[in-house]
C-alpha cells in the first residue's frame, strides 16, 4: 500500500486525454478545494488506482486497467478507453 | 517497420540501454537510447513496463535524472527498494544492451521551465533527488541566472547520488548553492550532529519567502509533507510549492 | 508489442493446481488499499443491518463479540491475481447476524468506515458462506488488513470482502459499489474470472 501524488497519474492520463493532466485545475465537489491533479492523493495498488481530495480525502478520481481498456471514473460519469 | 506515432499520443516503445552507472551501492544510473525521443523537460518521468516469460508484467513510473541538450541517450536513476519488485531487477540485473519498453516524457506541472525568472529552492529527501538534478542539469547547461539552492537530506555520506559532480558544479558555478541533511551518520567534522529536516534547515539555507521562489520538494511522502509543511509555516505561498511523492521507504 | 524483458520474474509467484485461472499464489499478506486506513477505537465501533424498510439492527463491539463465533479456513483469491491458501479466520456467522432480521430484499450493499462500499448478492452471505470476521491468525483483526472486522466473503473475488465494515444494507435492487461502479464486475466469482463489467 503506497501512498503517492497525483503526478503517478500523468500517464495513464495522458493516454486518455494526449495531453498532460497533473497540470490541469481540479475542484472537489465535496469541499470546492481547488489544486493541481498532481497534489491529489493517490492511492495503489488497489484493484484500481484511487485519487483523493487532499483536504476532505473525497474520491475524485477512479482508474481501473481491464484487458483491453482503461476506465476512467470522474464522480459517477464512467469512461471507457480502448487501449 | 515504419510506425508512425500520433502526434500527441503517449506510445509504448523498445528502448535499449546502453550503459549503466552505480551511483550509490543502493542505486544506479541506466542509460537509455530512445529512438523516438520527444524530448523532455527537467522533472518529466517516463513509465517503464517490465514483461516476464509467462507474460506477467510490471509498470513504474521513474523520473529522468539528465536533462535534454535535444539529442542523446536519457538517464534515469533507481533507487533499490529492498522489497521492491521492479527496482532491484533494474539495479542488480539490467545490464548494458538489454532491451526496455517506456513511454514518455509524462508530467507538466512538478517542471521547471527556464523561462521562470525566479529563484529556486530545491529540497530532495533520498532518491527525490533524481528530478531535481535534471533541473539543476539543465540550469547548468543553458548558464541560466537564477540562483538554485538545493537542500539534499540523506542517511549517510555514501548514499547521496551524484555527490561528486555536485560538488564540481557548486565548485564552477556561483550561483548554485548545495547544503545536505545527514538523518543517520554525517561525515566527520561536520558541524551537526544527525538530524532530520527542520525550521532551522529551511530557514537558513532555503530563500526568504519574500524572493518569491519556485520550490520542487521531492522523496518520500513523509518527508514531503514534513518539508512541504515547514515551508507554508515560514511564509512561503502554499501555490509555489510543489511537491512529488516517491513510493517505498 | 510486450518484449520480454531478459531476467525479470516479478513478485514470486508460484502456480498452483487447485488455484482458479488466472491466479497466482502468494505466500505473504498483500496489503490493497483505496485510502488511508481508519482507526475505528472499539469503544466506537457499531456494526449496523439495516433493512429496506428502514428497520436498524445494531451491535456495539461487546454485543458482536458476544455473539457465537467460529473458526474459518478458507482459500481466498485477490482480484490483482494472487491467492492465499488456507487463510484462518474468526468471526460470526452472517447466519448469525441475521437471525432476527427480516427482510425480503435480494441484495446487500456492504459499507465500511472510510467510505468504501461493495455490493452483494443476499444469498451469496447465507448458508455459511459469509462472516464478519475480527481475528486472522489467531490475533486480532491488523487495521491494515481491515481490523476491528471486515466482511468475510471468500467464495468471491477479496474486493468484496469490505474492510472495516460497519454497516449491511438491504437492497430491493442491485446497486453498483466502489470498484463495481468504476468497471469491476457486479458479481465477482473468482471460477469464471469475473474481474471487469463484460467478463
Amino acid at each position: 500500500m503506497t501512498e503517492l501524488d497525483g503526478n503517478s497519474l500523468a500517464g495513464d492520463l495522458a493516454e486518455i486525454f494526449a495531453r498532460d493532466m497533473t497540470a490541469a485545475r481540479f475542484t472537489c465537489g465535496g469541499c470546492r478545494h481547488t489544486g493541481a491533479v498532481a497534489t491529489l492523493r493517490v492511492w495503489t495498488p488497489a484493484p484500481g488506482v484511487v485519487a483523493r481530495c487532499p483536504r476532505c480525502g473525497d474520491v475524485l478520481l477512479r482508474l481501473v486497467h481491464t484487458g483491453g481498456s482503461v476506465l476512467l471514473t470522474l464522480g459517477t460519469t464512467r469512461l471507457e478507453v480502448p487501449r | 517497420m515504419v510506425r508512425a506515432a500520433l502526434p500527441g499520443r503517449l506510445s509504448w516503445q523498445a528502448a535499449t540501454v546502453s550503459a549503466v552507472r552505480e551511483e550509490t551501492p543502493s542505486a544506479r544510473t541506466l542509460i537509455l537510447d530512445i529512438p523516438d525521443w520527444s524530448g523532455h523537460l527537467p522533472g518529466q518521468h517516463l513509465d517503464l513496463r517490465l514483461t516476464a516469460e509467462d507474460g506477467y508484467s510490471a509498470q513504474r513510473s521513474y523520473s529522468i535524472a539528465s536533462d535534454w541538450p535535444g539529442d542523446g541517450p536519457v538517464e534515469i536513476t533507481i533507487q533499490r527498494l529492498d522489497d521492491g519488485e521492479v527496482s532491484p531487477y533494474l539495479t542488480d540485473v539490467v545490464q548494458a544492451g538489454d532491451q526496455i519498453e517506456l513511454r514518455g516524457p509524462i508530467g507538466g506541472w512538478f517542471v521547471w521551465r527556464a523561462a521562470q525568472p525566479v529563484p529556486v529552492l530545491l529540497v530532495a529527501g533520498g532518491s527525490g533527488i533524481v528530478p531535481l538534478m535534471s533541473m539543476i542539469r539543465d540550469r547548468g547547461r543553458r548558464r541560466a541566472r537564477q540562483p538554485f539552492r538545493l537542500i539534499y537530506s540523506v542517511r549517510t555520506p555514501q548514499d547521496a547520488c551524484y555527490a561528486d559532480e555536485l560538488r564540481r558544479r557548486v565548485r564552477d558555478d556561483p550561483g548554485l548553492d548545495v547544503h545536505f541533511v545527514y538523518t543517520r551518520k554525517a561525515p566527520d567534522g561536520w558541524p551537526a550532529p544527525p538530524k532530520r529536516i527542520d525550521v532551522a534547515t529551511l530557514n537558513s539555507h532555503g530563500w526568504p519567502p519574500d524572493f518569491a521562489p519556485d520550490v520542487f520538494v521531492c522523496g518520500p511522502t513523509a518527508f514531503v509533507e514534513t518539508a512541504a509543511d515547514i515551508l507554508v509555516a515560514l511564509g512561503h505561498d502554499p501555490k509555489k510549492v510543489r511537491t512529488e511523492r516517491f513510493g517505498g521507504k | 508489442m510486450g518484449i520480454i524483458s531478459r531476467g525479470f520474474g516479478g513478485r514470486r509467484r508460484d502456480s498452483a493446481p487447485d488455484l482458479p485461472p488466472g491466479q497466482y499464489l502468494t505466500h505473504d499478506f498483500p496489503v490493497l488499499s483505496a485510502g488511508p486506513t481508519p482507526r475505528v477505537p472499539l469503544d466506537r465501533w457499531k456494526l449496523t443491518v439495516a433493512t429496506e424498510t428502514g428497520e436498524k439492527h445494531t451491535w456495539d463491539w461487546e454485543q458482536f463479540t458476544a455473539l457465537p463465533s467460529e473458526e474459518i479456513t478458507r482459500d481466498i483469491h485477490c482480484v490483482t491475481k494472487w491467492s492465499k491458501l488456507g487463510t484462518t479466520w474468526r468471526g460470526v456467522s452472517l447466519d448469525t447476524l441475521f437471525e432476527d432480521v427480516e427482510t425480503a430484499a435480494d441484495y446487500v450493499m456492504a459499507h465500511s468506515y472510510g467510505g468504501y462500499t461493495t455490493n452483494l448478492p443476499f444469498e451469496d452471505l447465507l448458508d455459511g458462506k459469509a462472516w464478519i470476521a475480527y481475528e486472522f491468525d489467531g490475533e486480532p483483526l491488523h487495521p491494515e488488513h481491515g481490523g476491528p472486522a471486515r466482511l468475510l466473503v471468500p467464495h468471491l473475488y477479496f474486493w468484496k470482502s469490505a474492510k472495516w465494515v460497519n454497516g449491511l444494507e438491504m437492497l430491493v435492487e442491485d446497486e453498483p459499489g466502489f470498484w463495481e461502479a468504476a468497471g469491476y464486475h457486479m458479481y465477482g466469482d473468482p471460477w469464471s474470472e469475473q474481474r471487469y463489467q463484460g467478463d
